[in-house]
């Protein structure tokens, strides 16, 4: 397929403009010098995603993860570095390696081996439109899936269980 | 009128019609509240009883209020129109099975919503008193809101799983009670033992609600009592079993025969505590499950052998646990033993096929044996013992709990005109009735057990009575009556354990007969339509001849008591005081054998056989060893060995240093790993 | 639309996710990157379940277990980054090399 064919579509500029959002954010999340903007970014990375699902008729994923992780995960990420204390100003020696082009040459063989396999896999195979089924994914979520359901459910109140446990002041000491 | 006249009928009822009820309006509609308001306010004594003028007291006391309340009204209406409404909320569905949290308000319920909240409300008042400068005062009445507002969950359920529900949560709170002062370490035994007990019991409830619960395809009272009404092939089929493993766990929270030995533990609790599981909460929920079931038990070709069973149960543990009242020195296990006695008489009731008898004589024991503890508690409260051997003589000192304990106590007896007279009659009657019609000749044999247990119940009553209020005082300090926030509750409830037996007089007034059939099914049970006089003349008689012959023996000066109470009956008195060696056989019968013979057994086995075995091949492996090791190893292996060795260790110190301890060189490698993997996998595919 | 634009994109991200986990110090970036690696698999998740057109929606479901135990992972992290720091005063993944030979 011709790129002039596949931008014609307006979805695929949508998507494009979608994507470029999140790729740039992304690399800021992994390269900024400020924590505080690092964890910011994943914000609009993950706004992308949302957007992406809703894209592919997956409302009710995008707005989880809207809920979820935009709403509670980060706020408790901007907790860690608060309590942490990590360097909210610009601070390169202690934020990164210095040795980075072990782990650039790594993340690019990881990209190309998989973007390699996708498109050998795939091709131009064309992604069906998206319908919302959210109601569906309640009934499934309740039937099918109602065990794995209730297993991740206690897998959060270990880790709720485990949070506390772990970050509480030993009153010993 | 035709509701009167099937209730008056002596006898099996199947086939009239229900009588017509009023569905209780916006009383009934609003009676979700009875079990709502303990349990939240519950919550809001453990979250901030503390920092209140009282220390959540009030909080706990408001909710039995409002419970008793609420109760009595529900009671007065039923009394007037028979109430009969049952409302229900979906919380859950899970495929075809639906989760339901409801409210019954029925003759049954109502009769047990009554009893909880006016029980409750004196024993939560007498509470204030007796547990003033305890340290975990607000989480007592925390917990013991919970007691209550499990005990109302429990009743008011309209389905076996919310049943299932409060049955659990009553087992949670009492374990939390009997354990109050778990400081002591016999007092923690207790309340895992009377969890233990009844767990072992559950199961047969859980069993008996899954095989009833799935025939039926309903978890509903009303589904499954209908089913019986119209004679349901399938449920007949295992009703008998169904009914059999309902009624194992009726065994176990009504510590029927033999899971009686959690109960008399269970005193290890605070005195209100026992009081009020002993009245209203607790022990009663089994016989409520059966009332519950009862169409089940009573219909022909369903569960009407369990009956046989039940009966038998009961005849057992009313008259077995009646003789070991008699040697215990305890005040409060006197009555421990004493309630075991009084719940076979209702399990007996509930198997001769009499609904009303077995849960008049609830009604009524409720209120007696409630007074029974609080009064023994103030008792306890004064003299710092449990023992009847430091008490006597506190008929002077404690006018009012020596009052209240004697009409408790002649209640108990079953003396005209108290509460316990009318009920247990109600029993022998029905009794007398059932050997005259299915139950035979072994109705006939429970008839005369219950008569002796009769004589035995005044027996130990008198004893208690002469032990710890006549003759002279033997323990320290001076007693002194009790507070007014104790003494009320022990008037109010000596008021009732006077009145209650009024609500049911055979041919004269039958009054609670009508209040507990205002159900939507047809009960089928036996009641009496007259006064039997020759059978309550007998029953009167072994009454006033038991508290005769315990006035004979015991109401002396303290020397003498003493020495009559310390007169043993040389076989039955070590079989009695050791309970018939229940306990013992529970934990030796069961571990006896496995550490006995058994053991022995092994030990011998192994130390003989087994033994001289590995002797054997230890010497020839000596033997054999001494030839390979002089010959091969020392020569030949050791050096390839020793070789490999100093090579591994050259090359650990030389890798050891890629072991850096940095995680992400890990990760690196890990991911280059993998990406090497899958170009691997393709170049080769 | 094709299915592997959003496979690349989610490639795309599970890489720069990669570089961010063994690139950054500070403890809690590191668990940033993952959240970041975790989206691309998400966006793999449900692009393939619309591709195959599951009656049963398990990309999605999946995905919804992915945040779950991610929200738990996070939680958890944090937890032990938050002890690490109180113990040792820094929150650098680099210092922590007590497996060290």
């Amino acid at each position: 397929m011709e790129l002039t064919d596949w931008i014609a579509d307006a979805r695929n500029v949508v998507f494009l403009v979608i994507a470029l959002a999140m790729l740039g954010s992304s690399v800021m999340v992994v390269t900024s010098r400020n924590v505080i903007h690092a964890a910011l970014m994943l914000v609009v990375a993950l706004a992308g995603a949302a957007a992406l699902f809703l894209m592919l008729g997956a409302e009710f994923v995008a707005w989880t993860i809207v809920l979820v992780y935009i709403g509670a995960v980060i706020v408790l990420f901007l907790f860690g570095i608060m309590i942490t204390r990590a360097p909210t100003k610009a601070d390169p020696v202690r934020l990164d390696h210095k040795r980075r082009w072990p782990a650039l040459i790594v993340a690019l063989g990881t990209f190309a081996t998989m973007a390699t396999v996708t498109t050998m896999a795939f091709g131009d195979t064309p992604m069906p439109d998206g319908v919302s089924r959210s109601g569906d994914l309640g009934d499934v979520l309740f039937t099918r899936f109602v065990i794995p359901f209730e297993v991740v459910s206690f897998v959060l109140l270990a880790a709720l269980i485990g949070g506390i446990v772990l970050a509480r002041k030993d009153p010993q000491t | 009128m035709v509701m009167l006249a099937t209730l008056f009928a002596l006898g099996e009822q199947t086939g009239h019609e229900v009588a017509q009820l009023s569905d209780g309006g916006v009383l009934a509609q609003w009676a979700w509240l009875i079990p709502v308001v303990p349990l939240v306010l519950m919550f809001a004594i453990v979250f901030f009883g503390k920092r209140l003028p009282m220390k959540g007291w009030e909080l706990a006391e408001g909710a039995m209020l409002f419970v008793a309340v609420y109760g009595v009204a529900l009671f007065a209406m039923n009394a007037n129109e028979g109430i009969n409404y049952e409302g229900s909320i979906e919380i859950a569905r899970i495929g075809s099975f639906t989760l339901e949290w409801g409210w019954v308000v029925d003759g049954l319920s109502i009769m047990m919503y009554a009893v909880v909240g006016v029980v409750g409300l004196a024993v939560f008042t007498y509470a204030k008193g007796y547990m003033k400068g305890d340290i975990r005062y607000t989480w007592f009445f925390a917990a013991f809101t919970m007691f209550a507002g499990a005990m109302l969950v429990l009743v008011s359920a309209p389905n076996l799983i919310q049943l299932i529900v409060g049955w659990e949560l009553v087992g949670l709170a009492s374990y939390l009670l009997i354990g109050h002062y778990w400081e002591d370490h016999a007092n923690n035994a207790a309340a895992t033992k009377a969890f233990l007990v009844n767990k072992i019991a559950d199961v047969g409830l859980f069993v008996g609600v899954i095989i009833i619960g799935v025939t039926v395809g309903s978890f509903r009272f009303t589904d499954i009592l209908n089913a019986v009404a119209d004679g349901d092939s399938a449920l007949a089929q295992v009703a008998f079993w169904g009914g059999l493993a309902l009624f194992i766990g009726a065994m176990g929270k009504s510590a029927q025969f033999p899971f009686h030995v959690w109960l008399p533990d269970a005193m290890a609790g605070p005195t209100p505590v026992s009081s009020l599981m002993h009245a209203a909460t607790m022990v009663t929920a089994g016989v409520y499950l059966v009332g519950r079931m009862f169409p089940l038990y009573q219909t022909d070709g369903f569960a009407i052998d369990v009956k046989a069973i039940m009966i038998v149960v009961g005849a057992l543990t009313l008259f077995l646990t009646g003789l070991i009242a008699l040697v215990q020195d305890d005040i409060k296990k006197v009555l421990a033993y004493s309630t075991l006695s009084q719940l076979g008489y209702m399990t007996v009731a509930m198997g001769a096929g009499a609904y009303t008898a077995g849960l008049f004589h609830l009604f009524t024991h409720a209120f007696f044996k409630g007074l029974l503890f609080l009064a023994a508690g103030s008792v306890i409260h004064a003299v710092h013992s449990n023992n009847m051997s430091d008490m006597g003589g506190l008929r002077k000192f404690m006018p009012w709990t020596y009052r209240t304990f004697l009409i408790g106590s002649l209640a108990l007896a079953g003396i005209f005109p108290l509460a316990g007279f009318w009920s247990k009659d109600e029993i022998l009657a029905s009794l007398s009735f059932d050997s005259s019609h299915d139950g035979g000749t072994l109705a006939m044999v429970v008839l005369v057990v219950a008569i002796a247990g009769a004589f035995i119940t005044a027996f130990y009553m008198a004893r208690a009575v002469y032990l710890t209020f006549f003759g002279e005082y033997k323990g320290h300090g001076h007693p002194h009556e009790s507070p007014r926030v104790m003494t009320y509750p022990l008037i109010g409830l000596g008021v009732l354990s006077i009145v209650a037996g009024f609500a049911n007089i055979p041919g004269v007034f039958t009054g609670f007969t009508q209040w507990l059939a205002a159900r939507p099914q047809v009960m089928g049970d036996h009641h009496a339509e007259a006064i039997n006089f020759a059978l309550a003349g007998i029953g009167l008689a072994v009454a006033l001849l038991g508290i005769a012959a315990g006035t004979r023996l015991w109401k002396r000066d303290a020397a003498t008591q003493q020495a009559r109470d310390t007169f043993r009956i040389p076989v039955l008195y070590p079989v009695l005081a050791n309970k018939y060696y229940i306990d013992d056989l529970y934990m030796k019968g069961v571990v006896g054998p496995i550490k006995g013979p058994i053991a022995r057994f092994t030990n011998w086995t192994n130390t003989y056989v087994i033994d001289s075995v590995v002797n054997a091949f230890g010497a020839v492996s000596v033997f054999l060893s001494r030839i390979v090791y002089q010959g091969m190893d020392q020569r030949g292996i050791d050096l390839a060995i020793n070789a490999v060795g100093s090579a591994t260790g050259e090359a650990g110190d030389a890798l050891r240093y890629t072991t850096s301890g940095k995680i992400q060189e890990y990760a690196a490698a890990l991911f280059a790993g993998a990406v090497l993997l899958v170009v691997g996998f393709l170049i080769l595919t | 639309m094709i299915v592997n634009q959003f496979l690349v994109l989610a490639a795309l991200l599970f890489s720069i996710g990669i570089y961010g986990v063994l690139v950054r110090r500070n403890a809690v970036l590191v668990l940033l990157s993952i959240e970041l690696m975790l989206t691309g698999v998400n966006i793999n998740l449900v692009a393939f379940g619309q591709y195959i057109q599951d009656a049963f929606l398990a990309g999605q479901v999946f995905a919804l277990f992915v945040i779950t135990v991610a929200a738990a992972e996070v939680g958890i992290g944090l937890a032990i980054v938050v002890l690490i720091f109180r113990n040792r005063a820094s929150a650098n993944v680099d210092e922590l090399d007590l497996l060290k030979w």
